[in-house]
């Protein structure tokens, strides 16, 4: 019986195969788009220069700052007014601007200021670029005085576990796998549901022989299969393509895949049985879990940062612990001892979802 | 222009019908608003550290106190291995770990050297450089500080330059000044959007579009009947947004709002635009969800307001001038936060308007030919 329904079900998708390509292309696409594009390595960023000095030394840091790569002359500034000017434009993402007597001072052992001045409508890029002009800065005023160096001097051996490149692409692989799977899961039975619903098939169903819990696993089945051929394409793009390392098992990688799917269903079954339109579903889901997923599974916003409630919030979406598990297990290549935790709650998330909504499709059919 | 009247009226009064729809359209951008802007916030705080003291050192022992008095550092207490510390990094239990080795107060007094070990967990990128930021820091005005106070000496640096940022039109750095605006937007041209989608393949596969299809209902008319209410509808996501960020997040507003609905105006026929066309590619609500989901992801991932235009390769920055998104997290910024005038603004305006026409016109023509 059950059979019949599976069967009946991957016509439908066959026969839609718009839908197909929709759901195998855009995971994708989306995956090669961020994946590439992305990036928090700063290249060629725009800014001014406000030289007051015009001297040797102000000309030598000039040319030190552009040759790092890091940044673009934009505009030459003449005075403090075009500042504003240049900013407001939005040409411009910093400024440095070196004062008069520049070199004079430095030689005659005086200090000096050079202002930065920062765009901070864009805080992260601002910060960034301002450290790494600071950085260029002292450089070259250690190049200008050797001498007192290694004067009780403390350095930093730092080792950067896991990630010695710093690569993004650790971050943003494991986020949109995420948020990609619980999309097409959650989104797809939410849907195919609801359609029943809105179409009056599901009265149809309702008073044939079927099991309500048949309804379901057979409307489900399909969806598990095609999520789980989904879930090892981008794992696969990620490690060919962006070079995700996959230092534990393949297997257990699998298994917590084939977890997380099932929760995003079981939440696509619930959204469905309280939807009554397609309408319906699809706004919920879009709701609830696209952007949730990306702004409070840690994806792209740090969780400890957040404020207390917001933390607790994070704890119920499922996207925090199947980030927490890939990266355990594609990166630190821990084993289960490592991953226990988060994958008992995705357990748990499962079977209370799998039970409440099909609690809720038995009352609601009466 | 009648006809257009009674057709917006019946496209309200089907929103209005359905209690759904109006929290979609009320309650949820507010929460949505308001909770996202408390959750997007790069500031990163609270890292948690350990420390590996092998010296035991007054010298040590007064770094351990600064890193633990560090406002960034949450203090996980001290470890004594190496393997311990390694353990507590791999389960995610501390972000960094700071190893003072052996005789590291003799080796600075004697040899005027010496090396403190930093462990970082760097899966998260920003996070570690932030993290080795901090450190570097805390480390470097210890360094100082002894150095004044246990040679007494004055062998201040010779040539000294120093650096002063100053952080122009968000001095505080406060995220929902950004953030506020930039959600604002993501929700107003994700809701439009979708809305305008659904809407139009709903009627498609109910039937009754071609049911309006043989009334004298013009197709220019039908779609401007469609548009309309959710063009008005999104004036109000977008106002009712703005005072609320005012109100909870004390967001500046530097420059003018007169300015800011100008652009809004012409912003929302982009969307809608958009919307109309993902109606005429989809058969089904699911796959016109889809489609949506899929341009809707992009434009909130490469808009700029998560990770800097500017550090994108540069086709990725191409692709931005086609993101509605971008031109709105930009004149965003240049309105709200610098008060740029008419003279910065107008020239998106024309882009977005170029754009507008351009997008409604393939819309149209797609939607003749297919419906």
């Amino acid at each position: 019986m059950l059979k019949g329904i599976i069967i009946k079900e991957f016509r439908h998708i066959r026969r839609d195969p718009r839908t197909l390509l929709i759901l195998f292309g855009m995971p994708l696409l989306l995956l090669v788009l961020f994946g590439y594009a992305l990036s928090t390595e700063i290249k060629d960023a725009p800014i001014a220069i406000l030289d007051h000095a015009h001297d040797a030394h102000s000309y030598t840091l000039q040319t030190k700052l552009f040759s790092s790569g890091y940044f673009k002359l934009e505009k030459r500034l003449e005075n403090e007014k075009q500042l504003d000017e240049s900013f407001k434009d939005g040409k411009i993402k910093l400024a440095v601007v070196i004062p008069p007597k520049f070199g004079d001072n430095l030689q005659h052992n005086k200090k000096v200021y050079i202002q930065i001045i920062i765009d901070a409508t864009d805080i992260n890029l601002g910060t960034t670029l301002n450290s790494y002009v600071t950085s260029i800065i002292q450089d070259y005023q250690r190049q200008l005085n050797p001498v007192q160096q290694r004067f009780m001097q403390i350095d930093l051996k730092v080792r950067m576990l896991f990630n010695p490149e710093l690569k993004s692409v650790y971050v943003f692989i494991p986020g949109v796998s995420a948020l990609v799977l619980i999309l097409i899961s959650a989104m797809l039975t939410s849907v195919t549901i609801a359609r029943e619903k809105e179409l009056g098939t599901m009265e149809v169903i309702s008073v044939s022989p079927l099991k309500t819990h048949h309804i379901i696993i057979g409307k489900v089945i399909p969806y598990l299969i095609l999520s789980l051929i989904n879930a090892v394409i981008i794992l696969v793009v990620g490690i060919v393509l962006f070079k995700m390392p996959l230092n534990g098992s393949p297997l257990l990688l699998l298994l917590e895949c084939l977890l997380y799917v099932l929760v995003a269903l079981a939440l696509g079954v619930l959204i469905s049985v309280k939807a009554d339109t397609q309408q319906q579903a699809l706004f919920t889901s879009l709701l609830a879990l696209m952007l949730p997923t990306i702004l409070l599974s840690g994806f792209i916003f740090p969780v400890e940062s957040m404020p207390w409630l917001l933390q607790q919030i994070s704890k119920v979406i499922p996207a925090t612990y199947f980030i927490e598990v890939i990266k355990s297990i594609m990166i630190k290549g821990g084993g289960l001892e490592l991953v226990w935790k988060p994958t008992l709650v995705l357990a748990f998330m499962a079977i209370v979802l799998a039970l409440v909504s099909i609690k809720q499709l038995k009352t609601r059919s009466k | 222009m009648k006809v257009i009247y009674h057709l917006v009226i019946k496209e309200f009064l089907q929103i209005l019908r359905s209690k759904f729809m109006i929290g979609v359209l009320t309650v949820a951008p507010v929460v949505q608003l308001i909770v996202f802007s408390s959750a997007a916030n790069y500031d990163i705080k609270n890292l948690n550290i350990a420390i590996i003291d092998q010296d035991l050192s007054p010298a040590s022992r007064l770094l351990a106190n600064q890193l633990q008095g560090s406002k960034f550092f949450v203090f996980r207490g001290y470890t004594f291995s190496q393997k311990e510390a390694f353990d507590g990094l791999n389960h995610d239990k501390f972000d960094a770990v700071i190893e003072i080795p052996h005789n590291f107060e003799r080796n600075l007094v004697r040899e005027n050297h010496a090396d403190i070990q930093i462990l970082v967990n760097a899966i998260n990128n920003t996070k570690a450089g932030l993290t080795n930021a901090y450190l570097t820091s805390i480390v470097q005005t210890f360094n100082q500080n002894i150095r004044t106070q246990w040679r007494a000496t004055d062998q201040n640096p010779a040539n000294q330059i120093e650096t002063i940022p100053v952080n122009w039109y968000n001095p505080t750095l406060d995220y929902p000044t950004l953030m506020v605006p930039g959600i604002l937007a993501e929700l107003l041209s994700l809701l439009t959007m979708i809305f305008t989608a659904l809407n139009i393949v709903k009627e498609k596969e109910m039937g009754t579009l071609e049911q309006i299809n043989v009334t004298p209902v013009s197709k220019l008319q039908f779609i401007s009947g469609k548009l309309i209410p959710f063009w008005i509808i999104g004036h109000i996501i977008f106002w009712t947004g703005l005072s609320v960020g005012r109100i909870v997040f004390h967001i500046p507003i530097v420059g003018s709002l007169l300015l800011t609905e100008f652009f809004i105006m012409i912003y929302l026929f982009v969307v809608l635009g958009m919307g109309l066309l993902i109606s005429t590619l989809a058969e089904t609500q699911q796959q016109a969800m889809f489609i949506a989901f899929f341009f809707i992801m992009a434009f909130i991932l490469l808009c700029g307001l998560f990770t800097p235009i500017e550090n994108m390769p540069r086709w990725a920055q191409i692709l931005n001038w086609a993101n509605p998104l971008a031109y709105f997290v930009k004149i965003n910024r240049l309105i709200l936060l610098k008060g740029a005038g008419i003279g910065v603004v107008l020239p998106i305006c024309g882009i977005m308007a170029g754009y507008a026409i351009l997008i409604n016109s393939l819309a149209i023509w797609r939607y003749k030919k297919t419906a």
